[in-house]
């Protein structure tokens, strides 16, 4: 192993499945490449496991979940970079507490990569929307779960799609108020789709629970209904909601006030993309592209859960497993067909386009800009530096107009405002937005300046090659 | 366990993020923005947006939401850009 770096333990060259990501998709590809009889290293950057449908609370003292031995866990280890090495990839990882300085590096070389890195919540920006107590949707599930905090006492609910109704019932779980739940689109839509509804058979019931949980505590669920604004000085203390005709655009005379102390936003989910893009996987529609055996166009790189659409739990589980076999196969093992787990996949997708057709994000919410809405959080960009620096800089394409207006070249590295700032400029250049070039990020976990200069890629031997991080 | 928050005792758990601490003290924002002076607080919560940035052990740039508190951890507030560390 020549080409191994500097102080590679052996455990750590070729010998092993890689998986990156702990939620269901993550768990599932390990536990089957492990029952296939191969090694696995499953990294997270939790400090338990179950990613975000199955997060546990982190103070609880237990782990729900075990995994077989065969699996080393790598919990609280981030994926900072990756980069080719004949015959597979270098995972270079941090572990630690989150941000710290020193955490400990490391680096593993692996034939089978899979990649299970999940997804965020995708919010679109409204005036307002950046007062504290503003949150997205994910944030309220993720902090009533994982740590028994309610976002507030009075809380609205407003966004897309099925996920709005376990983020309300997660908020009367940790004894918050819910003022309404506001879904912009109108799920009566899910009757025209049969078969995609059948497909999902065992997700509404789920759903049937939620809503049944709502209709206890008396929460109002307005379809075709959105907030227009959030009001306060230094936090939020009410919003202005409106009624909404099909295409987004709002009903007029529909606006009404009302007091809440915390708002959650969900459009639907943007998956995390950037360990994918830097291994140079190709993307279709925004998600990786994998064949039925969830590999993806790059050898050795294996994609699973909603990396590659956004279908719920049971289909990244699903997803999984079919990675995890296909990953042992890699490393010379011959694992039975995951017959089961292909056919769930193949529902799964069905559901999960009856998903995205039942919940579309319509261009109406356009006309809720307002000249000084915040489009970039972090860089504290507004749609009307963003519209002149469209129309008078001439600055198409995402990179350039990054450069002139520093939309996505903050913190979050465009993970927030990116797919908004291609839809904008989409529109106002009337070419259709790239919001691939907002997913190309130079590191794809924070690192810090100190742990990045004393990083093995730092002094590889010579002829190596550059790390391949997204440029 | 505790922690301190501007030099104040907290009581906190182990398991609770800094987000987690903060969040139950009562508190909703805890960082300005290095454009506007604007407060943030949690945004998305798990990690991708950066708004909850802190100051802790004097280390600034922790992600209040990714971040579980040790005993006797030092929080402070983050204000406009910090030095990057
Ligand atoms: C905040 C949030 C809360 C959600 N809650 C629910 C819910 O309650 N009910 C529901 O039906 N759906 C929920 N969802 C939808 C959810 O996306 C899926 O249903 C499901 O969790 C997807 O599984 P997954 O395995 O693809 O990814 P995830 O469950 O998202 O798991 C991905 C894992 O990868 C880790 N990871 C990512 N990048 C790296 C890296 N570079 N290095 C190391 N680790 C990394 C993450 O920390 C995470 O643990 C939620 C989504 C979000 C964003
Ligand atoms: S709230 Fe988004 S990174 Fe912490």
């Amino acid at each position: 192993m020549s080409r191994a770096h500097r102080g590679a333990e052996p455990r750590d060259a070729m010998s092993r499945v890689v998986v990156v990501g702990g939620g269901p998709a993550g768990m599932a590809a390990a536990r089957a490449a492990a029952k296939a009889g191969v090694d696995v290293v499953l990294i997270d950057a939790g400090a338990k496991l179950g990613g975000q449908y199955h997060r546990q609370d982190s103070r609880a003292g237990t782990e729900r979940f075990g995994l077989p031995p065969g699996v080393e866990h790598l919990a609280e280890s981030v994926v900072w970079a990756l980069e080719p090495v004949p015959g597979g990839h270098r995972v270079h990882l941090r572990t630690g507490p989150a941000d710290a300085p020193g955490r400990t590096g490391r680096s593993i070389d692996t034939p089978a990569l899979v990649l299970a890195t999940g997804a965020y919540d995708q919010v679109l920006p409204f005036p307002g929307w950046e007062l504290p107590g503003v949150y997205t949707a994910g944030a309220a599930q993720a902090l009533a779960k994982g740590q028994g905090v309610r976002v507030g006492e009075r809380v609205l609910l407003a966004g897309t799609g099925p996920f709005l109704l376990p983020v309300a019932r997660s908020l009367l779980a940790v004894g918050a108020e819910v003022a309404a739940v506001l879904e912009a689109g109108n799920p009566a839509r899910w009757l025209a789709r049969p078969a995609g509804l059948l497909a999902g058979a065992g997700k509404l019931g789920e759903l049937a629970g939620h809503t049944a949980a709502l209709a206890r505590h008396r929460v109002p669920y307005r379809t075709r209904s959105a907030v227009v604004a959030a009001h306060g000085t230094d936090r939020v203390e009410a919003v202005t909601t409106t009624r909404l005709r099909p295409d987004w655009t709002e009903v007029p005379g529909s606006r009404r006030r009302l007091d809440v102390d915390a708002v959650c936003i969900g459009y639907g989910f943007t998956p995390q993309l950037e360990l994918a893009v830097a291994a140079g996987c190709a993307l279709d529609g925004g998600f990786v592209t994998v064949d039925s055996a969830q590999q993806t166009s790059v050898p050795g790189v294996l994609a699973a859960g909603e990396l590659t659409g956004i279908g719920g739990a049971e289909l990244a589980a699903a997803e999984g497993e079919v990675a995890g076999a296909s990953a042992a196969r890699r490393l010379g093992a011959r694992p039975a067909p995951p017959v089961r787990a292909l056919r769930a996949v193949r529902r799964g997708r069905r559901f999960a386009a009856a998903l995205a057709a039942a919940h579309p994000v319509r261009a109406g919410w356009h006309g809720r800009l307002r000249e000084d809405t915040l489009i970039c959080r972090c860089e504290e960009v507004r749609y009307g530096e963003l519209r002149d620096a469209v129309r008078e800089r001439e600055a198409y394409g995402g990179r350039a107009l990054k450069l002139v207006t520093r939309a996505g070249l903050g913190l979050c590295q465009g993970r927030i405002c990116g797919r908004v700032v291609a839809e904008l400029t989409g529109e106002l250049t009337g070419e259709p937005g790239q919001s691939a070039a907002f997913a190309r990020r130079p590191i794809a976990a924070p690192i810090r300046l100190g742990e990045l200069a004393e990083s093995p890629s730092a002094h590889r031997e010579p002829g190596a090659g550059p790390p391949r991080v997204a440029e | 366990m505790k922690v301190r928050i501007e030099g104040r005792e907290h009581e906190a758990v182990p398991g609770q993020t800094v987000a987690g601490v903060l969040l139950g003290a009562g508190m909703v924002s805890w960082r300005t923005t290095r454009g506007g002076g604007r407060p943030r607080g949690v945004f998305c919560g798990i990690g991708v947006c950066f708004d909850c940035l802190v100051v802790v052990n004097g280390i600034p740039d922790v992600r209040a939401c990714q971040r579980l508190v040790r005993d006797g951890d030092d929080i402070r507030m983050q204000h406009g850009a910090e030095l990057p560390s």
